[in-house]
């Protein structure tokens, strides 16, 4: 059976692998000491994860006070904060589930780490809304349970309650799908191990023989599993979006929150999977396995979103004044030219502007300017996040209560430690699973790989042809 | 560790053509495979062994079903039976607010479902060690075996002919 040739596909793998240089390239940096620059990452890490810790115990033990927000500016850092990481938290489940779905190849030298940080980064959001209740001990109200003063129930009508319903099911269905797809490779760990790694990994790898009918069920359900996750990931966001559009403030009440929502989000992810694979790859020398193919697409799918994201910030603008409502009116001038007009700027050169540069081939395929951009989305993103919160609300109805907001040491505390916490979870990742999805590169090498496809190869094929006749 | 209590002849491929080149030969001899074992999802395995297809998506239909009469019902009786409150001016029975609770619910009932399905109908779990035949099988080999726990010697010679003929690169036994 010859895998057909195609001279426009680039190789997904290359340095001509064979089955097993994939093994060991992939288990190696799970199975030696950990170089100085990861020792060096991690205490940085756990440095910021101490912040966020002494931040959450001081806003628990002072209470909300200790944050600048007020009567008019409820919302501050915190759930810009939420919805940023939210947001990031959606490239790894569109990766695995809505590329597995449009069989895009390129995904399986990326899904791996960008669903773990799917997962890392839906667990820092979800702290904003919990340490933003102020009273975190009884976080658990939020769920509908019976309880002994009725019993009371939860809003159902309430998008605040449906967030809580989309984000904990969106962490749960991420995570099965994520470790389901883990249990092979760890398995390929396992059999190499000795002694407590071996231990270690026995259990991880919850028995997995690699049987014939076992792939099959694990295929199936791969597959229903994206089906499942991808309107879900869809929904998540456009709940998260429904916190702000069924509200009536001007600037939030408006029906392009969902669309332009989900567009933000999968710009966003898809910026952070850069920044960290572009990390990734280098420290543990996976530029074989992540190619400049993998970035290219990456890079066009920012592009794509990005404009569309651009598109959405000048329709809002446009509806605004067509509208002919004077609060609609004033809430959108008030974004652009208000109190606030530096995050505007920030938010449109960051995400509207920046990223056209990436219809150039040229800059699309490189590395660092590549990972500068990454950055720039990302702060956009923040900025895009804050736009909407903060501006909104610091200029409402009443220009008696008209109030301008900065955040105090705490609120900047735990947005780093956060960075903290989400860069912990991410190292201990790097060092305890493989980065790369072994068995599915494995099983489009043969589709994939550079001594099977690709235009020297078919060069080479082209001639041995000519030769013949 | 479990134990199957088997005595299983196996022979390891290089490669999976060989491999599935094999298991067509071995079909068409009518001889009986007990298992194939490979590191990576192979394409047309299922059709060369002759697998049915896998069940499990029928159960993911049923249990996001369940999730999505759970939630719908559950809302439902809370806010038109239990303790009725109008919130906004909206009707107790106020379906479209119901239905992104309703929508997670069913996603999250058939995921969850279908995953512990399948955990447990292949037998595998945290903690649970399932017998192995080589440490290689999740690396680059890929394994046919045959039961010989109550086979005579001659079969087991067939057997072994076979898998010597058809491109085995290494023929083992093992008691699992």
């Amino acid at each position: 059976m010859s895998a057909s040739v195609s001279p426009i596909r680039n190789p997904l793998v290359t340095g001509n692998k064979s089955y097993h240089d994939i093994t060991e390239d992939i288990c190696s940096p799970t199975e030696r000491t950990p170089t100085p620059a990861w020792v060096l990452t991690f205490i940085l890490a756990v440095a910021g994860l101490a912040l966020y810790v002494f931040c959450v115990g001081w806003t628990i033990y002072v209470g909300i006070g200790s944050w600048n927000l007020n009567r008019t500016i409820g919302w501050g850092w915190d759930i810009t904060n939420f919805v940023w990481w939210v947001g990031i938290g959606h490239a790894g489940t569109l990766i695995s589930a809505i590329l597995l779905l449009f069989r895009q190849k390129w995904r399986t030298g990326v899904n791996r780490a960008a669903e773990a940080m799917t997962i890392f980064a839906v667990m820092c959001a979800g702290q904003f809304p919990l340490i933003h209740m102020g009273r975190l001990w009884l976080g658990f109200f939020i769920f509908p349970y019976p309880n002994t003063r009725g019993p009371l129930w939860v809003n159902f009508n309430s998008p605040l309650l449906w967030d809580v319903f989309a984000i904990t099911t969106y962490f749960t269905v991420s995570l099965l799908f994520w470790y389901t797809g883990l249990v092979p490779d760890f398995a390929t760990v396992r059999d190499r191990a000795k002694g407590v790694r071996r231990r270690l990994y026995n259990f991880l790898s919850f028995g997995w023989t690699g049987s014939a009918k076992h792939w099959q069920r694990w295929e199936s359900l791969s597959l229903i599993l994206a089906g499942l996750a991808t309107p879900l990931v869809l929904s998540v966001h456009t709940i998260v979006s429904f916190d702000f559009a069924t509200s009536v403030i001007p600037g939030w009440h408006t029906t392009i929150f969902p669309p332009y929502f989900v567009a933000g989000a999968i710009f966003s992810g898809f910026a952070m999977v850069q920044t960290l694979m572009l990390i990734t790859r280098k420290v543990l020398n996976l530029q074989d396995y992540i190619t400049l193919e993998h970035i290219e697409s990456m890079n066009k799918v920012i592009l794509a979103t990005g404009t569309i994201v651009g598109v959405a910030y000048l329709t809002e603008l446009f509806i605004a004044w067509y509208s002919g409502y004077i609060y609609e009116q004033f809430a959108f001038y008030n974004r652009v030219l208000g109190p606030y007009y530096w995050s505007y700027i920030g938010m449109m050169s960051c995400n509207v502007l920046s990223p056209q540069i990436f219809w150039w081939r040229k800059l699309r395929r490189n590395v660092m300017v590549t990972f500068v951009m990454s950055i720039f989305v990302n702060i956009g993103m923040w900025f895009e996040r804050f736009v909407i919160i903060a501006t909104t609300l610091a200029r409402d109805y009443l220009p008696s209560s008209w109030s301008y907001y900065t955040p105090t040491w705490v609120e900047i505390g735990l947005f780093i430690g956060t960075l903290g916490l989400f860069g912990t979870l991410f190292m201990l990742f790097t060092r305890l699973a493989p980065v790369v999805a072994i068995a599915e590169i494995k099983s489009i090498l043969k589709d994939g790989g550079d001594q099977y496809v690709g235009p020297e190869v078919a060069r080479k094929k082209a001639a041995e042809t000519t030769e013949a006749h | 560790m479990k134990t199957y209590n088997k005595e299983v002849l196996y022979g390891l491929y290089n490669d999976e053509h060989d491999m599935l080149k094999a298991i067509r030969e071995a079909r068409a001899q009518h001889l009986e495979i007990w298992d194939v074992f490979t590191p990576f999802p192979v394409h047309g395995l299922d059709n060369a062994l002759g697998l049915t297809e896998s069940r499990l998506h029928i159960s993911g239909f049923i249990y996001g079903a369940i999730g999505a009469i759970f939630g719908f019902g559950f809302m439902t009786w809370v806010f038109t039976r239990d303790w009725p409150i109008i919130f906004g001016g909206k009707p107790y029975f106020s379906a479209p607010a119901f239905i992104p609770i309703t929508f997670e619910l069913t996603v999250l009932f058939a995921s969850v479902g279908m995953v512990v399905t399948f955990y447990t109908i292949c037998g595998m779990g945290p903690g649970i060690l399932n017998p192995t035949l080589d440490d290689r099988i999740t690396d680059d080999k890929f394994c046919i075996a045959f039961d010989t726990t109550n086979a005579s010697e001659a079969d087991e010679d067939k057997l072994r002919h076979f898998l010597n003929g058809s491109g085995a690169a290494e023929i083992d036994t093992k008691n699992i």
